[in-house]
């Protein structure tokens, strides 16, 4: 067995873990049944998946004598900014109600941007209503 | 007893199929999915998955212009994201 060969095998191993990754995340997008366990899933696949896939590109790279450093860029990128994303889209959950609200803060009564204060607004002045 | 080679080549279709099958699956749950933010998701999944699909494609024919597009649609897929999110939160993108 040569360099090449353990290079060539290297590349497929890469290739079917990610394309495994790959395929368990999107399943789990598609069959959990809540939205926040449901946006935990494709996080596998922009991470390890694609990771595999550029690391399996630049090794198939040095195999065919074209060298290539800029997978490397990439991945950095998308392990920076997946997170990120990830992020964004648990604020619209919570925000859109779609999940449970987390428990109060330990200092203040509310989450300042979860609770709407022209509503708190509108329910005191009913109260005092109901008070006189 | 096949060659390295021809095992490569087989993985190479076997990831290709991976891929298209998630951009199928995550069409589906961008079709059904109840919550604004499943439907971000999905389209984020999407993107990467095509993300995937590009990368795929230069492995198959060996050559390496393929890098630039993968940059761009990872940074085009990541401020899409975070653009459908705030307009979801906010109602508007810049404020």
């Amino acid at each position: 067995m040569t360099a090449m060969d353990i290079g060539y095998l290297s590349v497929a191993f890469c290739l079917l873990v990610g394309s495994g990754f790959v395929l368990v995340g999107v399943f789990g997008l598609l069959k959990f049944n809540d939205p926040m366990t449901r946006l935990h899933a494709p996080t596998k696949v922009g991470t390890l998946g694609i990771g595999m896939f550029l690391l399996a590109s630049m090794i198939h790279s040095f195999l065919v004598g074209d060298r290539s450093y800029h997978e490397p860029l990439i991945m950095a990128f998308l392990f920076v900014t997946a997170p990120i994303s990830a992020h964004f889209i648990a604020k619209v959950n919570i925000h859109k109600r779609a999940c449970e609200t987390p428990p109060s803060p330990p200092r203040d009564d509310t989450w300042s941007t979860l609770t709407d204060p022209d509503v708190e607004k509108e329910a005191e002045a009913d109260a005092a209503k109901a008070r006189e | 007893m096949s060659s390295p080679s021809d095992i490569m080549d087989i993985a190479i279709v076997i990831s290709f199929v991976a891929l298209a099958l998630g951009q199928l699956l995550s069409m589906v749950r961008l079709v059904i999915g109840p919550t604004p933010g499943d439907r971000i998701l999905a389209l984020d999944t999407m993107v990467i998955n095509a993300l995937g699909l590009v990368v795929m494609v230069g492995i198959f024919q060996g050559v390496q212009v393929y890098f630039e597009v993968t940059l761009l649609i990872a940074m085009l897929g990541f401020v899409s994201t975070v653009a459908l999110a705030r307009f979801i939160l906010r109602g508007d993108i810049i404020e």
